[in-house]
Order: structure tokens, then C-alpha cells, then sequence
């Protein structure tokens, strides 16, 4: 992967014609080149780029002469609010319509909150984060349309979902992010209901004399949690990822406005720090759902292996 | 007879499907005395099912109970709100399933599944409601309760399995319990067991029972009386000894005559024509004459309920007379 991502972002363009002064001469360029290590071969460059990184070490940035790492660090509590904010969002939405659409299919309201669901799944986010800006910001004036608001820091990260300021610029960025996935659960949680309502089980917990909302919310709940959380959790990684949409409609300082940022300024460590960094996040959360399925699902605990 | 625990009248269940209206319950009219136990034969699609479903009040869409009564120690439930009716289920009445392996649920341990089902019915702690779930778990013939109460349904085998859902649906000390097929999916020998187990308990306790079954074999040695169904009318009533020895209906006859123990070794076993019609498109007047050796002119025409000595019913225009 460190091998793809290092050729593939060294092949493109020439940095040092962004760098450097038009009117810089031939000594002054060769300086700089030599000072960024450009002038040896790719295959040395990317085994300097290797040792380095195994010692955490992903580079300097080419424009703010930062270790590539802290910028992007720096960057990435405005990324990780936005996506959690999304994801949370799409959970706390997403699931309750997807049950009552999967409860009740012929309904009205269901067939409506599957429409819809298309609708997300279909419209690019780009554009209705730009709909949302016409519509909120500029139409209705309800919502400031970019930045982070006020921030408060919490161990030494800005969060902006404490301050009611924070939070109303934090609404639509996180609300448009979340447009797609939400979809997704919905769907999800309607078929995990239809599949799951028919089972004996769910017939065997209603003779025993259960209430619905018992039945609802931990008899059906708690198995259709587990495919939502499956495909959760492989987006989530996603939502970092592709946050890059988003932040940069709404002017978001997170990761992905920074990536953007290095790729047109052909900032090199710092494009290669920001994909590893996503290649990492991508194992922790794959890693971290496989423990939450043994939580959800008893049948993939290990201990049951032996008995 | 004593007061009734269970009183059938006029029962209709339909299906109101795209294809039409199936009547799976058509008609039927039956009463189970406190204690008794009572035998509900017939092959797949005779609507046993839903006559046990449709008593708990549990029939899905598109099915519908459109008509008759079910007085349940006096109280129509068809009558009663869906919150009176959950307050019966699994209080007074409870259910266990043909399948086993589908009726618990796979993502919850069995205490919660037996706490809930204490909880939703009486005021008990956590705690109390755990002691009575344990003891459920014993009486059924479970060994070391108390580690088992914390497994999930997978580690159990299947009949284990069915050892819970009948503790389940003692939980609550019910007044009948519906059985519908419980051992059909358990092998000869698990079978014999639980047979036996139900029956003690049931005795023990003075629970009314309902055994749904196509095995005649099973109601011979359980049932006291046996209601013999066929495209959802009970097409013949009685006491088991005399409807098994004696029958009247030609489709009873022929349901005996086809289990392989009447039979000398080595002969062909007799079997019934033809294929259980669809309940789409039943044949005119009786369901049975299509595949009936005795059916004639008459048999176009709805036959009525006849009444036999030793308060026995059949339903068909030339009952037998002989004994079979």
C-alpha cells in the first residue's frame, strides 16, 4: 500500500515548479531540490521514506515546513467530529425509520422513507451540500455556512459540538455527510426487520406475552444490529475518508480540506502521511468490529469454540 | 361435563391471499375440559397450526380469524383488547413451536428469555424471577440449571432446546398449553422423552393440553380425546381409543390404515388417493370426496355434523357404520 500510494503520488507533477520563484535560477532550484532528497532515485527516495516511517517519522511538508504527521494530527479532531457526528446521526435516524418501514411495509410513511432513501443513496454530496448552503445559509439564513464556530478544548482537542455556536455550524456539514449513510441503514434495518419479524422466535416471544416495545427493542433490535454494525463499521472508515466532499463544500478545517489543499500544491509527505494514516484507521475499525460482533453475537465468541 | 377450559365454536380463520381467500380454519367447534388433553390430527395444511395460532390470537397477515368464538374459562378473546390479550398469552396460555432450533432467540441468553417471560406477567425481581427460572429449568430435566440459565441457545442441542421453550411455557403456570408438533423435529428416542416429561408435567400441575401432531402414534399414548382435521374442518371427534379402533370418517380410516403397525409384514401398506387439495380451490361440498372411496352424488352437497354414540362427531354423509 506504502509502496502504490508513494510511486503513484511521485509520478505526478513536479513540485518544485510550485515552490519555487518563477524568477528563482538554475542553482537556487537545484538547492531546493536537493534539499527535499528529489534529486536521488524514486527507489531510494521511497526506502528513506520507509525507514523514517517506521520510526514515525512521515516526512516535512513541502509548503508549511511541518512535520507532515503534526499537520495532519492537527487537522484530524475536526475530521473525526464530523464523521462521528455523521455516523451518530445515521444511527439515530436511520435506524428507528428503517424498523418502522420494515414494520410496517405497506404503510404510507414507509414507502416514503424508502423514496427517500434512494434519494440519499442517489444525489452526490457535493451538490446537496451545496442545496443545504442555498437553502439554510443564504436563503433562510438559519445556519452559518462555514468554519467551526467556537470551539472549546476537550484533552487538548477544539470540539465545536459543546458550544451552541459549534454545534450550528457543525449541523449541516454533519447532516450532509451523514445523507448517504443514513440511507444505507435504513436499508439495512428494513431488511434486517422484514427477515428478522417472521422468524419463530419473534412469534415464540409474543406467545410468551412480551410487550411490543420489548419486542421491538431488544428481540428485534439486537439481531438486526448485526449486520448494520458490519457495514457501520467498514464505512466508517469511509466517512474519514471521503469527508473530503464535505469539508471542502463547507469550508470544514479538517483532514480532508487538508489533503485537498496538499494534493493541488502537490505537497507530497504530506498526501502520503494523510493515506497511511487513513490505511491505519481503516485496520483499527475493522478491528474494532470484529470485537463488537462478539458482543452482538454470541455465536462468534471464541470461548464457545471449545465447549 | 365440568366447566370447560377451552371452548371452540364456529371457529373460521381465513387468507385473504392474492390469489384468493383460503379458509385454513373453516367451521370448527371444539371444548377441552380442565386437565384433559386433547389430540389435533391431520397432514400438513389441515390448519392445525392456525387453529392453535388462531386461539393464542397470533395469526399474521394476511390471515384473519373471521368468525366463531374461543371462550377461554368463560372470556371470548377474540373479544378482548390487544393488551388484554397479551396479559393471556403466555400467562394463561402458552405455546411451544414444531422447531426448536427457531424458537429461541440466537442473541439472547436463556435467563433473559425466561426472566422476560416472568417479568412481563407477574411483579418479581430480577433476582426472584431467576430462582423460578431455574427451577422451571430443572423440572424439565435440564442437568446444572443454574450454568445453563447464562448459555445461549446455540450451545444447546435441539432437544434441550425444546426442553426450554416447554419450560418457558410452564413459567407462568398456565391454565392450557398448545404443543403444536413440539417433537416432530426431535429424533425417536429425544421424542419419547419429552412426550413423557409434557405428560407428567401436566398431570402434576392440572395444565389442559392441546397436542397438534400428524403422528398417531404420538396422540395414542397421550391424548384422551383426538379431533381429526382435514382441509381445516375437523371432519371426525371422539374419544382416542374409539376413533383410532372404530373410525367413522373415511379419511380417519384411511390415515390409520396408512401408519406401517396395522400392517402384515411384507404387504403393501394401504394409502389415500390422490394429494390434499389446495385450500385455494377445495372441491365442492365435502373436501374429502375427490379422494374418497365412498363418495357419490351426495357427497357434492356440504355434508352436516353427525352425532355418534359416546359423544362422538363426524362430519361426512356416509360415516361407517362397522367397526373398521
Amino acid at each position: 500500500m506504502s509502496l502504490l500510494v508513494f510511486v503513484g503520488v511521485n509520478v505526478v507533477g513536479d513540485p518544485v515548479d510550485m515552490l519555487i520563484n518563477p524568477e528563482a535560477d538554475q542553482a537556487e532550484i537545484d538547492r531546493v531540490i536537493r534539499h527535499f532528497g528529489l534529486d536521488k532515485p524514486i527507489h531510494m527516495q521511497y526506502w528513506h521514506f520507509l525507514t523514517n516511517a517506521l520510526q514515525g517519522d512521515l516526512g516535512k511538508s513541502f509548503i508549511f515546513g511541518m512535520p507532515a504527521l503534526q499537520l495532519i494530527l492537527m487537522r484530524m479532531p475536526a475530521t473525526l467530529e464530523l464523521a462521528f457526528s455523521a455516523l451518530i446521526l445515521a444511527i439515530v435516524i436511520g435506524i428507528p425509520l428503517g424498523v418502522y418501514a420494515g414494520l410496517k411495509p405497506e404503510a404510507k410513511v414507509s414507502r416514503t422513507i424508502m423514496a427517500s432513501s434512494i434519494l440519499g443513496f442517489s444525489l452526490p454530496t457535493f451538490w446537496v451540500g451545496l442545496m443545504m448552503i442555498m437553502v439554510f445559509a443564504v436563503m433562510l439564513g438559519w445556519l452559518p455556512s462555514t468554519g467551526r464556530g467556537e470551539t472549546v478544548m476537550v484533552g487538548g482537542m477544539e470540539l465545536s459540538f459543546l458550544t451552541l455556536d459549534g454545534l450550528s455550524h457543525l449541523l449541516m456539514p454533519a447532516l450532509n455527510l451523514s445523507l448517504f449513510k443514513m440511507s444505507l441503514v435504513i436499508r439495512l434495518a428494513r431488511a434486517g426487520t422484514r427477515e428478522v419479524v417472521h422468524q419463530d422466535y419473534m412469534k415464540f416471544a409474543r406467545a410468551k406475552g412480551l410487550s411490543e416495545s420489548r419486542l421491538i427493542m431488544v428481540h428485534l433490535l439486537k439481531n438486526i444490529m448485526i449486520p448494520v454494525v458490519t457495514v457501520l463499521g467498514l464505512e466508517l472508515g469511509g466517512l474519514i475518508a471521503f469527508s473530503v466532499v464535505t469539508e471542502t463544500v463547507f469550508a470544514w478545517p479538517g483532514m480532508g480540506k487538508l489533503i485537498i489543499d496538499s494534493i493541488h500544491l502537490l505537497d507530497r509527505p504530506v498526501v502520503v502521511a494523510y493515506l497511511m494514516i487513513i490505511v491505519l484507521m481503516f485496520v483499527v475499525i475493522n478491528l474494532v468490529v470484529d470485537v463488537l460482533y462478539s458482543i452482538l453475537d454470541p455465536r462468534v465468541r471464541l470461548q464457545d469454540v471449545q465447549s | 361435563m365440568p366447566e370447560s377450559t377451552l371452548d371452540v365454536r364456529h371457529l373460521r380463520t381465513h387468507f385473504f391471499t392474492r390469489d384468493g381467500v383460503a379458509k385454513a380454519v373453516e367451521d370448527i367447534s371444539f371444548s377441552l375440559g380442565s386437565g384433559e388433553v386433547l389430540g389435533l390430527v391431520g397432514e400438513s395444511g389441515s390448519g392445525k397450526t392456525v387453529t392453535g395460532f388462531s386461539i393464542l390470537g397470533l395469526v399474521d397477515a394476511p390471515g384473519k380469524v373471521v368468525g366463531g368464538e374461543i371462550l377461554f374459562k368463560g372470556r371470548d378473546l377474540l373479544k378482548l383488547s390487544e393488551e388484554e390479550m397479551r396479559k393471556v398469552r403466555g400467562n394463561q396460555l402458552a405455546m411451544v413451536f414444531q422447531d426448536p432450533m427457531m424458537t429461541l432467540n440466537p442473541v439472547l441468553r436463556i435467563d433473559t428469555q425466561m426472566i422476560e417471560a416472568i417479568q412481563a406477567h407477574q411483579n418479581l425481581g430480577k433476582v426472584a424471577a431467576r430462582e423460578l427460572a431455574r427451577d422451571a429449568l430443572g423440572k424439565v430435566g435440564i442437568a446444572s440449571p443454574d450454568e445453563r440459565l447464562r448459555a445461549y441457545p446455540h450451545q444447546f442441542s435441539g432437544g434441550m432446546r425444546q426442553r426450554v421453550a416447554i419450560a418457558i411455557a410452564l413459567l407462568n403456570k398456565p391454565d392450557l398449553i398448545i404443543a403444536d408438533e413440539p417433537t416432530t423435529a426431535l429424533d425417536v428416542t429425544i421424542q419419547g422423552q419429552i412426550l413423557h416429561e409434557v405428560q407428567r408435567l401436566c398431570r402434576e400441575t392440572g395444565t389442559s393440553l392441546i397436542w397438534i401432531t400428524h403422528d398417531l402414534a404420538v396422540v395414542a399414548g397421550l391424548a384422551e380425546r383426538i379431533c381429526v382435521m382435514y382441509a381445516g374442518r375437523i371432519v371426525e371427534a371422539g374419544s382416542v381409543d374409539e376413533v383410532l379402533d372404530r373410525p367413522l370418517h373415511p379419511y380417519s380410516k384411511g390415515l390409520i390404515e396408512s401408519v406401517p403397525s396395522h400392517n402384515q409384514r411384507g404387504m403393501r401398506l394401504n394409502q389415500i388417493p390422490g394429494m390434499t387439495p389446495s385450500l385455494l380451490s377445495l372441491p365442492e361440498g365435502c373436501a374429502f370426496r375427490t379422494r374418497c372411496p365412498k363418495a357419490d352424488e351426495a357427497c357434492a352437497g356440504m355434508p352436516s355434523v353427525q352425532k355418534a354414540e359416546g359423544g362422538r362427531h363426524v362430519f361426512c354423509h356416509h360415516p361407517h357404520r362397522e367397526a373398521a
